[in-house]
């Protein structure tokens, strides 16, 4: 990330178009040639509420949403407004400015609707504008969108003083505007946009905030980690998804709903998530390749398919989108404590493979990896993500996405292989033979002739009987776990690692940073921040948890003397497991965990890490050190 | 050539290709209606010439849940109280083949009670038996949500404080197109109502009394019953979902009364939830399992998606 970077904030009331004029926004800068990265912080209310999006560009790739931010747009005041009825929901007239302002960097730039928004009434905004040489300018946005259009336009106001504000051409927001505008709308938008611009060009400004200047050498898409997920189920021939709707899962949930009948797909939307998971594994069963997914309480109602794929070996994979819990928690909010949940969930010796990315083109890359696993393996695949994740955006080159389908159902018979199988003398297909070296019996699909069998979530014998002979059970146990050593030997051979390493002092640090899932980015821009400070750091992003890869990550702990464990919990899950499968480096492992709802910021790493080797303790309550055992 | 060949496969099935090689005496003790069902489901399959690849039977837990095993054809065993979910994704997967879903009272009507709801609701084109015994056969003789009120049981040893569930109306209010009543003891008619069932084309529940001698012991054999359909005092007529509602609400009070009314009860032609879907084109024409094993088949990629995110 160079110095010269944009963090733009756009705050007011859910409702106020906080999401949509950020995207494009977002897509503007993308357009220009900057790679951007978006963060998204909402309450769970529909209307009105303190809500925020930032956007962060520069010229080089962004990995977080990173520290604080240089340009406030502070446009609807938190209430919901219904204009004709006179009608406000909310009580938090001056939210978007008295909120946000503790992020704000030195020199800052503050605009607000001053037809919606009184600065006098955030009573030290001029002191602290002094102090932290923030420049602060009042514009009637409302007024201006009232005058050619709409009030609900004022974004586009908003949008227009930004531009002239960082001098960014007008040009690729006004295209974005024609692509998804016409008519009256279209034209009164544009005039909008250009009034605002024209106003403020004619303001004396005199801060640093500018839109950086970069290039692409390839063509971009801005995406999120939804859309990698969703995608990479596409593109790995997954036509049936059933789910419930349940934040931030539905947002998988709904790119799916909206692509699949265009593909020759089946979306369902259901009564419960255990419906839900029990029609994924229905449609996979009759051969077709099926997702779910929720997120931590709809998840719990998986655990009892979730087991029953299991022990009728059928494919499925199901997606976990992580929020605040327990219980229904915090719905709008990040955290990474459902790991454990996503581990060790359902009863008896059961297994499931289980990924989770680090970023969005990880979404995609873990995603096309569960479904393989999956099928290959006949078993449960967990895509294990976050509400950060899931819908922060970031610039993506499009070829990326240029691969293969991969429609393989793995080890499925064609009728003529299956006259050659093994039979039981009542003429069953022996489905789950205890032979097979990798412990993966080879399915029929109902409807072919001769592939009769009984898929039982009751321990069963090769042709499906129900089985409580002990020999049976031996075997049966002992070929399903076979399969989770064959796995992990497959994993290890793949050329392609997703523990993603990152070690810019080229294998001299002294000190590690782990973990795991979305902190990854933040943690990379962390380390980046610690060698420029001096310390000899390197980074590892894990992003296989079940199989664990023992071997990679033992050999990064041995590689250093102390490490920092990274997570958004308060349990020290991700430590817990390395630890649990590692068998040792316990006396080498402090953890930093933050569980406020909120992800890291680079800082908050910087400050742990800094803390963690002084012997200190975290500057504020924002995050926690937990010291190695003995320590 | 399809890759699944024994879909619409025409000719003549003997009853005994319905018959694994393991015997149901294996767990159903003497006497239980259980056994009438497995006569029943395998007397009307060879009836309606379906044959044992292109069937998939999908069960609950429970004594009934074991259906499975002593049936010959493609069959999923699931858990307690959702074979229904597993099924009709099934059905949507590859509607060409024959889904029977079946389970207890205790696994359709009391944990599986919501996917019956709205599976019924949706009209998913496939069969439904529930084996009504009245009581919780293989957990030991627990109350089940058709118990008649007082019934007494281990874990209500003062009786049943509920009255029992209504599963003909419930079914009825929330949307089943074919509904009927029949009984273990009564097999000719048992038999017929399942084929009947199974060309319906849309949700057919059928609610089959089935005889717990174990631990229902005062419950009736159900005999004697009267087969509404040919009595002339239940005339009404099973298109109307008002004289229908009627019925069910007669013959669910009668049953605890003593008199066991079965026969068809609903019938309506409304179209099944997939015809509904394809004609949306919210479903593919052919069958999707199909799909899997075209060689020549050109799937669409997520880059053809790109372009609204450039
Ligand atoms: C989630 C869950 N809860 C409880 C059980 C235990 N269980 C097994 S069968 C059964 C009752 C079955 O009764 P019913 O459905 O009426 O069938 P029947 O045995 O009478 O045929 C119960 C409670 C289970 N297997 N799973
Ligand atoms: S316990 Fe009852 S339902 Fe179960 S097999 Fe015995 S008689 Fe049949």
């Amino acid at each position: 990330m160079t110095a010269n970077e944009l963090v733009w904030r756009i705050a007011g009331g859910s409702g106020d178009g906080i999401d949509s004029t950020s995207q494009n926004f977002a897509k503007a800068l993308m357009r220009s040639g900057l790679c951007v990265f978006t963060h998204r912080h909402y309450p769970s209310r529909i209307r009105g509420g303190h809500t925020y999006v930032e956007v962060r560009a520069g010229e080089d790739e962004v990995k977080s949403r990173g520290d604080g931010y240089n340009f406030l747009l502070a446009l609807g005041d938190s209430f919901a407004r219904n204009p004709k009825e006179e009608a406000y929901y909310g009580n938090e007239e001056v939210k978007p400015l008295s909120e946000n302002l503790d992020e704000l960097r030195e020199g800052g730039v503050i605009v607000y609707d001053e037809g919606l928004l009184d600065g006098d009434e955030v009573a030290d905004l001029d002191e602290r504008a002094e102090e932290n040489g923030w420049h602060v300018y009042p514009l009637d946005l409302r007024g201006m969108a009232r005058e050619h259009g709409r009030e609900v336009m004022r974004n586009t106001a908003g949008v227009g003083a930004t531009c002239a504000l960082i001098g960014m051409d007008l040009e690729p927001i006004e295209t974005l505007m024609e692509e998804r505008m016409s008519g009256d709308i279209l034209e009164q938008n544009i005039e909008i946009l250009r009034m605002a611009r024209d106003q403020v060009a004619e303001m004396d400004h005199d801060h640093d905030v500018s839109v950086p200047t970069g290039s692409h050498d390839e063509d971009q898409v801005l995406v999120s980690g939804s859309t990698g997920v969703a995608y990479a189920a596409l593109d790995e021939g997954c036509r049936f998804i059933a789910g419930y709707p349940m934040t931030p899962w539905t947002e998988v949930f709904t790119i799916m709903s909206q692509n699949l009948p265009d593909v020759g797909g089946i979306s369902e939307q259901v009564e419960d998530e255990i419906a839900a998971a029990a029609l994924a594994l229905g449609a996979s069963h009759a051969g077709v390749k099926a997702m779910s997914g929720s997120s931590g309480g709809g998840f719990a109602l998986m655990s009892e398919p979730l087991g029953l794929a299991e022990m009728t070996e059928t494919p499925v994979v199901l997606v976990e989108a992580m929020r605040a819990g327990p219980s229904t928690g915090m719905p709008t909010k990040p955290e990474q404590a459902d790991l454990e949940h996503v581990l060790y969930t359902s009863q008896g010796d059961s297994h499931r493979v289980v990924f989770a990315p680090g970023n969005a083109k990880e979404a995609y890359d873990q995603t096309r990896k569960a479904f393989q696993i999956a099928y290959d393996y006949q078993l449960p695949a967990i895509v294990l993500y976050d509400q950060k994740l899931s819908g922060e955006l970031v610039n993506v080159d499009e070829s990326f996405f240029d691969r293969e389908p991969n429609p393989s159902l793995g080890a499925v018979l064609s009728e003529d292989e299956i006259e050659d199988a093994a039979h039981h003398a009542s003429g069953k297909f022996q489905r789950y033979r205890h032979d097979p070296e990798n412990g993966v019996s080879p399915r029929t699909i109902p409807g072919q002739v001769g592939g009769r069998f009984l898929a039982s979530g009751n321990e069963h014998t090769p042709e499906g009987h129900i089985s409580e002979d002990p020999h049976n059970r031996i075997m049966q146990v002992e070929r399903r776990n076979r399969k989770l050593e064959s796995i992990r030997a497959d994993l290890d051979g793949r050329e392609n690692s997703n523990q993603t390493l990152h070690d810019p002092t080229d294998g001299d640090a002294e000190y590690g940073i782990i973990t795991f899932g979305s902190q990854q980015g933040t943690v990379e821009e962390a380390t980046d921040r610690l060698v420029e400070a001096g310390h000899d750091v390197k980074a590892l992003g894990v992003s296989d948890l079940a199989p664990y890869p023992e071997d990679e990550v033992a050999a990064f702990l041995e590689s250093v003397d102390e490490c920092l464990v990274v997570e958004m919990n308060s349990t020290a899950q991700f430590r817990g497991l390395t630890q649990k499968e590692l068998g040792r480096f316990g006396e080498k492992l402090t953890s930093l965990l933050k569980y406020n709802g909120n992800p890291f910021e680079p800082r908050d790493i910087v400050e742990g890490f800094e803390a963690a080797i002084d012997g200190g303790d975290t500057p504020d309550e924002n995050t926690r050190l937990v010291r190695a055992a003995g320590d | 050539m399809s890759a699944f060949s024994a879909i619409g496969e025409d000719r003549e099935i003997d009853q005994n290709e319905y018959t694994p090689g393991i015997e149901p005496q294996a767990t159903w003790c003497p006497g239980c209606g259980d056994f009438g069902v497995l006569k029943a489901l395998k007397g009307a399959m060879a009836d309606v010439g379906r044959s044992p690849e292109e069937i998939m039977l999908v069960t609950g837990i429970g004594c009934s849940g074991k259906l499975s095993s002593y049936f010959e054809s493609y069959g999923y065993h699931s858990i307690h109280g959702r074979s229904l979910p597993v099924a009709r994704a099934a059905k949507l997967a590859n509607p060409g083949l024959e889904v029977v879903a079946a389970g207890g009272d205790g696994d359709g009507y009391g944990i599986g009670g919501n996917h019956f709801m709205h599976t019924a609701r949706e009209n998913h084109d496939m069969v439904y038996i529930v084996f009504n015994n009245e009581i919780f056969g293989l957990t030991k003789g627990q109350t089940s949500p058709t118990s008649p009120k007082g019934h007494k049981s281990k874990t209500q040893p003062h009786g049943s404080a509920k009255d029992p569930i209504r599963p003909l109306s419930m079914s009825l209010s929330a949307g089943a197109s074919y509904i009927a009543r029949t009984a273990a003891v009564n097999p000719n008619q048992a038999k017929e109502i399942i084929a009947e069932a199974i060309e319906h084309d849309g949700f057919a529940h059928i609610d089959f009394l089935t005889q717990c001698p174990t631990w229902n012991k005062d419950a009736k054999q159900y005999v004697p019953y009267t087969d509404i359909q040919q009595s002339e005092d239940h005339e009404f007529d099973i298109t109307d979902r008002r004289e229908a509602g009627e019925a069910m609400y007669e013959a669910e009070t009668a049953l605890h009364e003593g008199e066991v009314l079965t026969g068809r009860f609903y019938q309506d032609d409304r179209p099944s939830y997939g015809q509904e879907k394809r004609s949306l084109g919210e479903m593919p024409e052919e069958p999707l399992a199909e799909r899997y094993h075209d060689a020549d088949y050109e799937w669409e990629r997520s880059y053809d998606l790109l372009d609204r995110h450039k």
